[in-house]
């Protein structure tokens, strides 16, 4: 007879942790290829486009860089976030709130200053819209134990709907011809490119710096130890006279802050004037969830699996196109590869071994 | 003008069906100690595949039960993951989530913008739905506005006063304790999610092939995350759910009523979204032990090794 034994494992080391990430991501992949046999496409061929399509050519990687900008700074927002239990799925609505603050600040003022005052100007602006947006749900859930995950989703379509009233009313833009979307930013208000790209290099220079700041923050100061403290273990949290309401506060600010960073990098760096919600978020505040906990809530790691992550979105519109597959796939593929790394997580805390027995 | 409240309330009725059924089966799964944040991709799912199926055979009624199947279906993989693999609930639920409305997605691409010819037809209630007034608004509905009904109170009484109900609920208030009765913790928590789930690919179904008679991407519009709101508003009691998910039904419907008079269309939508936040700040001055939340709830439970 067989029999599994299952036990705790108590030390992980950093290999382990990485190769069971790798294990699950493999199994995951397993399962979409199943589903896309399901649906009619050739699972080998499917898959092989996603990652040659996003890391396999000059275009896509580039691409893929673009696209790992916003995932970045959001993923780490989230690790920090996450870390200390908030369970923030908010990132699109603060993202969307740091958008249109920027672009206020861009529209109003940047025709009268240079770029170097300008550019600071619109990621600060942008950080305070994000924060701002970010520290409603703490206040909610500290102050009145409101569920995190509930305010801050609601506060994603709260923000989608100012939006759209903004540029369907008083943003309209002149020379938008009558359809939705504000004026393009001033020129002194946009940000550069690296040539032949569409890689918004200063945003992604930040979102680098970011992860570092965030990464020495976490684990260096005392700040990061009462973050954790306040996730792991709220009550010794309590005794060791730790401000849950401040600590929470600054997380959320810092998480909100880094999304309106993200969301700035797409209206002046992409897009060049705010339009739907959709353009704008395009879901890398839901995205961005599966980064962070693929980098095991390590700011640091979120630079690689917001690169990873980047490619399969790229990779996704290239099946879209070739295979004639529908949006939602990309959705699939994440959903699915998050399933697995959850799983995953439960054969990395705990042993198993299988014993032959005679009976 | 009476016709107009008429209406309202007629709609009224109509819009808080899928709520009141996600809520009913949030309940029932949060009860037993599991957090579900799958709803909402739970309900695009049932809302898909009772469309596809009632569009294909004509039949709303095989319709709605591969929703109720495929809902349940679908959720195992949060059964698997918060019970057996003790993995944490919120990220396992958001998962459901994304999985769930991308599935929902590919399979309904080919079905967009086809209006589907055999709605589910509303049932007159014999003698009642003459009553003047009230019969028009609660006795001339939508099968399923019966069902919902029907489906809360049974619930009520199925958790309140049934054998197994009442080991759901002490699953999710003291799963040691309740291990200790003999009875399976995870047995039962596997039930109540996938129970769980049948109810929101219930509410989903109504969405494509009662309330509308289309399928469009994102119809679900965050109704399963109210319905994880309403949960907590209702007290955990699907008792209360019926109420509370009927003063949403409301709210969406004002949206129109207002539209008229001039007020932004972008503020009318935002309303179901800030009255939820209402809501919660309502119950938070409530006293946290007349709250009634499962004391489990969204813990994992780990047996000791014997």
């Amino acid at each position: 007879m067989i029999k599994f034994k299952i036990t705790d494992r108590y030390n992980i080391t950093a290999f382990r942790s990485f190769m069971t990430n790798i294990v699950s991501l493999l199994a995951g992949l397993v399962v979409i290829g199943i589903i896309f046999l399901i649906v009619g496409v050739n699972p080998i061929y499917a898959i092989s486009k996603i990652f040659t399509g996003s890391f396999g050519s000059v275009y896509g990687f580039k691409e893929t860089i673009t696209k790992a900008i916003p995932l970045i700074l959001i993923g780490t927002g989230l690790a920090l976030a996450f870390r200390a239990k908030f369970w923030n799925i908010g990132a699109e609505g603060q993202m969307l709130m740091g958008a249109i603050l920027s672009t206020w600040v861009g529209l109003t003022f940047g025709d009268a200053l240079p770029s170097y005052i300008i550019i600071p100007l619109i990621f600060l602006a942008g950080f305070i819209g994000g924060a701002f947006w970010g520290i409603i749900p703490a206040i909610l859930k500290i102050k009145y134990s409101i569920n995190e995950v509930i305010s801050t989703l609601m506060l994603n379509y709260i923000c989608a709907e100012i939006l759209t009233m903004l540029i369907v009313g008083s943003w309209k833009g002149k020379t938008r011809f009558g359809y939705p979307g504000t004026d393009n930013l001033p020129d002194s208000a946009i940000l550069g490119l690296i040539p032949g790209s569409r890689i918004h290099y200063v945003t992604l220079i930040l979102a680098i710096i970011c992860a570092i700041i965030l990464c020495i923050a976490i684990y260096k100061t005392r700040f990061g130890y009462e973050a954790r403290v306040v996730g792991d273990n709220p009550d010794a949290g309590k005794y060791a006279g730790i401000n849950f309401l401040k600590t929470t506060l600054i997380i959320m600010a810092i998480s909100g802050g880094l999304a309106g960073f993200a969301g700035v990098g797409e209206v002046a760096g992409i897009h060049h004037y705010l339009g739907y919600p959709a353009s704008v978020s395009s879901g890398y505040g839901f995205t961005a969830i599966i980064v962070a906990w693929l980098a095991k809530l390590n700011p640091l790691f979120t630079i690689i699996s917001g690169i990873f992550f980047a490619g399969i979105l790229v990779g996704g519109d290239a099946i879209q196109i070739s295979l004639g597959l529908p949006a939602a796939t990309v959705e699939i593929v994440n959903g699915i590869l998050l399933i697995f790394l959850i799983m995953g997580d439960y054969f990395l805390n705990h042993k198993i071994t299988i014993q032959f027995s005679k009976n | 003008m009476e016709d107009i409240i008429i209406s309202t309330l007629q709609r009224t009725m109509v819009a808080g069906t899928p709520l009141l059924l996600a809520t009913t089966g949030e309940i029932i799964c949060e009860r037993s100690g599991i957090l579900n944040l799958g709803v909402e991709g739970v309900m695009a799912i049932g809302a898909v595949v009772a469309f596809i199926v009632t569009i294909t055979t004509g039949q709303p009624w095989l319709g709605v039960l591969v929703a109720i199947g495929a809902g349940m279906a679908i959720s195992i993989v949060h059964a698997f993951a918060s019970v057996t693999l003790q993995a944490n609930q919120v990220v396992s639920g958001l998962a459901l989530t994304m999985l769930g409305l991308g599935l929902s997605g590919m399979l309904g691409k080919p079905y967009v913008g086809r209006p589907l010819q055999i709605k589910m037809d509303d049932w007159n209630i014999p003698f009642l739905s003459d009553i003047p007034y009230l019969g028009k608004i609660l006795f001339s509905q939508s099968p399923l506005f019966y069902i919902a009904i029907a489906l809360a109170f049974g619930s009520w009484f199925f958790l309140e006063r049934t054998r197994l109900g009442i080991q759901i609920r002490s699953t999710g208030e003291n799963p040691k304790a309740t291990e200790t009765q003999g009875v399976n913790v995870s047995k039962l928590r596997y039930l109540s999610v996938i129970i769980g789930g049948g109810f929101s690919g219930l509410a989903g179904a109504h969405l494509s092939i009662s309330y509308s008679n289309s399928w469009i991407e994102g119809m679900t519009a965050g109704r399963g995350w109210i319905a994880i709101a309403l949960t907590i508003f209702a007290l955990w009691n699907p008792g209360r759910a019926i109420w509370a998910a009927f003063l949403f039904g409301g709210i969406f419907v004002i949206q129109y009523l207002l539209q008229p008079l001039g007020i932004s269309p972008n503020f009318l939508s935002m309303l179901p979204y800030i009255a939820t936040l209402l809501i919660l700040l309502l119950i938070s001055f409530k006293d946290s032990k007349k709250l009634n939340a499962p004391a489990m709830l969204g813990e994992p439970y780990k047996r000791d090794e014997r």
